[in-house]
């Protein structure tokens, strides 16, 4: 499979839900991926469509420093609807 | 100092039953246990299409052979899963599949026995994938992200797998004396082997410890193995056949089956290459991957070609 790259296939599962990564494999060009995906990801109607991406151009961050990476977010509990103290009487909001 | 702070973090990690990702740092030797284990079980997915392939063409009925087929699919596809799992641990797949052709790697030693009639499509559905089943659902909970979530597709398509060879059997077991002997032949014929597929007793088991505490393992070899002993019996008992084992009693105290001892030799004369159909089964897998070459190597000279806009 030298020459053949790797995929990532990404899934939607029916209309109005997001793709999903389901795994990958390894085809020779896009099309053979998408068809190569649907017979290994699809084969009990698991999908209506497929996103294939060779693997090479995704570009990740780095879990080495995922804590501080994320930490910005950490101490922003303001950014929640809990965090606000209303009276009882308010009910929907 | 640096070294052990991280092997702290990972094992703390995974005693939080947080998954290992990828990227995220990991132990060399869990990364090599990993390899070692997914690729036998990505290997054993492929190999053990070929007894079974071996009856598509003789199926009894349109129905049953639409069946097998569906089947032999699903275990193609699990290979995939799992080698595509294996991959994202830093080895490709070129050299997975040369360490399987060259016997350097193992697969299951079940799948050098040969499937000699009809039944043992049935007993392999029922026992052996029951067997596989028994080991795989706990791996649904392993610690290595990219396995658990392959695993999780497997059994979610596994289950049919046991319904038809059971299904099978009991369709034997209702027919004609010859039929229903030929099931009887299969079960005597496959019972052992299944239940040596948990692996040796936990006392000879060599990576069992660390595995458990590294949470790849949730459960014993001889803990899955009474388990699903103890699930067979009963859907042995409701067909009318008979498990080959004169010592099978059921032990009130223990609320299990005692069982009989185990051929280890046996076991081990398999896995060390000596089974009835080893060298078969790597010929047969070495010629498939030989004589597809051509395929591949086309595919990717038509897709040059495409990229190039020679063709459209
Ligand atoms: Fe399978
Ligand atoms: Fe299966």
């Amino acid at each position: 499979m030298k020459n053949w790259p790797l995929f990532e296939i990404f899934i939607r599962s029916k209309s109005g839900l997001n793709h999903k990564h389901v795994g990958s494999l390894h085809a020779a060009d896009a099309q053979m991926a998408i068809e190569n995906a649907r017979d290994v990801y699809t084969r009990r109607q698991e999908g209506i469509s497929i996103w294939v991406v060779e693997s090479k151009y995704i570009s990740a961050s780095d879990p080495v420093d995922s804590d501080p990476f994320f930490e910005p977010a950490l101490d922003k509990i303001y950014r929640h609807p809990t965090f606000y103290d209303l009276p009882d009487e308010v009910k929907h909001m | 100092m640096l070294r052990i702070d991280l092997e702290g973090h990972f094992q703390e990690k995974i005693d939080r039953e947080e998954r290992i990702e990828a990227k995220d740092w990991m132990p060399e030797a869990y990364r090599k246990t990993l390899i070692r284990q997914i690729s036998q079980h990505a290997h054993s997915e492929i190999v053990g299409m070929l007894p079974e392939g071996n009856w598509i063409s003789r199926a009894p009925s349109l129905k049953r052979k639409a069946i097998l087929l569906a089947k032999i699919q699903d275990e193609a596809g699990h290979g995939l899963y799992l080698y595509s799992a294996c991959e994202t641990l830093g080895i490709d797949r070129d050299e997975l599949l040369n360490e399987l052709h060259t016997g350097k790697a193992k697969y299951s030693s079940i799948f050098n026995y040969p499937a000699l009639t009809w039944a043992d499509m049935g007993a392999i559905g029922w026992l052996v994938d029951g067997a596989a089943i028994m080991n795989q659902i706990p791996l649904c909970r392993t610690s290595y992200g990219p396995y658990s979530r392959a695993m999780i597709r497997i059994c979610k398509e596994e289950s049919f797998h046991q319904r038809q060879g059971y299904e099978i059997m009991l369709t034997l077991s209702r027919g004609s004396t010859v039929q229903k002997n030929m099931a009887q032949d299969a079960l005597n014929r496959w019972w052992w082997p299944s239940i040596m597929m948990f692996g040796p007793n936990d006392s000879d088991s060599t990576h069992s410890a660390q595995s458990i505490k590294w949470k790849i393992k949730r459960f014993s070899n001889d803990e899955l193995r009474q388990r699903f002993i103890d699930m067979t019996v009963p859907q042995a008992e409701l067909i009318g056949l008979k498990i080959p084992d004169p010592d099978l009693k059921w032990n009130e105290e223990r609320k299990s089956y005692d069982f009989g001892k185990i051929n280890w030799d046996e076991f081990w004369n398999v896995v060390k290459g000596n089974g009835p159909c080893n060298k078969q089964r790597l010929r047969d897998r070495v010629k498939a991957h030989e004589d597809g070459a051509w395929v591949r190597d086309a595919a990717v000279a038509y897709a040059e070609k495409k990229r190039s806009g020679r063709v459209n």
